[in-house]
């Protein structure tokens, strides 16, 4: 039996435990009571348009929500993708590569998004 | 003992040559959707945030978010804009209710072949019909 844990363990780049597995989970479920929100907002207040859409948004509670959201996303979007390159992508430079990959463009997305929330 | 090791049946992750000729049960095409509709979603994050921008920065780019979906973007047409909506919506609700699934098997340890089953079943279902009727929506059937 090979030894994989403590100094001696084979280092693939995952989390050895719950924390990730946990964190997908608790981002997700934020993720759905967002959604959950959202669509009540849209779904009872009348007529839709520009001024109703900004409207829901302004609100400070729906800031700090959105912002919840965004941050939880890009970790939710973190481990789901990162596993996906541990299944799928074998050599190491190549998968190192796209999870530099991943985060880039999870950080830089969020970056956004908060921009976008936080002007309005 | 050696020759009943020899015998055991061996089990690998599926290569993607064998993608189409391997016959998943439902709750494994559940499975595979969820990642690659995570995947789609992943891929379409900075137009879901471009929409998103320009949805909520102005009533003038207000209107080019609704005018995006008739006239494009660019060299990109109005439906192939449409299109690659529909592959967000499918995606979000596909991965939205197989995750509440998840969930629901997580916390209420239902983890029977007959439940993994009939939930597949109408994770399926739900993620495609009710893309159907989005999609009509989208483009302008009702």
């Amino acid at each position: 039996m090979a030894i994989n844990y403590g100094s001696k363990r084979v280092v693939v780049g995952a989390s050895y435990g719950l924390r990730d597995w946990l964190a997908q989970r608790v981002t997700a479920v934020l993720m759905a009571l967002f959604t959950v929100v959202l669509l009540a907002q849209l779904i009872f207040g009348g007529p839709l348009g520009y001024d109703r859409w900004a409207a829901i948004f302004s609100a400070q509670w729906m800031k700090f929500l959105t912002f919840v959201v965004i941050v939880s996303l890009a970790y939710h979007a973190w481990v789901g993708v990162r596993d996906i390159w541990m299944d799928y992508v074998k050599p190491v430079g190549l998968r190192l590569a796209l999870q530099v990959f991943s985060i880039v463009w999870l950080v830089g997305c969020a970056g956004w998004a908060i921009q976008v929330l936080w002007r309005l | 003992m050696a020759d009943t090791l020899k015998e055991r049946p061996e089990f690998r992750n599926i290569h993607i040559t064998q993608i189409r000729t391997y016959r998943l049960p439902p709750a494994g095409f559940v499975s595979i959707l969820h990642r690659i509709s995570g995947a789609i979603l992943f891929l379409l994050l900075p137009f879901i945030i471009w929409l998103f921008d320009v949805s909520l920065t102005s009533e003038i780019t207000f209107e080019r978010f609704t005018s995006v979906f008739v006239a494009g973007a660019g060299f990109l047409p109005g439906w192939f804009i449409k299109l690659v909506t529909l592959a967000i919506i499918w995606g979000y609700l596909h991965h939205f209710i197989a995750g509440v699934r998840h969930l629901y098997m997580d916390a209420t340890h239902s983890v029977t072949k007959e439940f993994g089953h009939s939930s597949a079943v109408i994770t399926l279902a739900l993620g495609f019909g009710l893309t159907v009727i989005l999609g009509a929506k989208l483009f302008g059937l009702f």
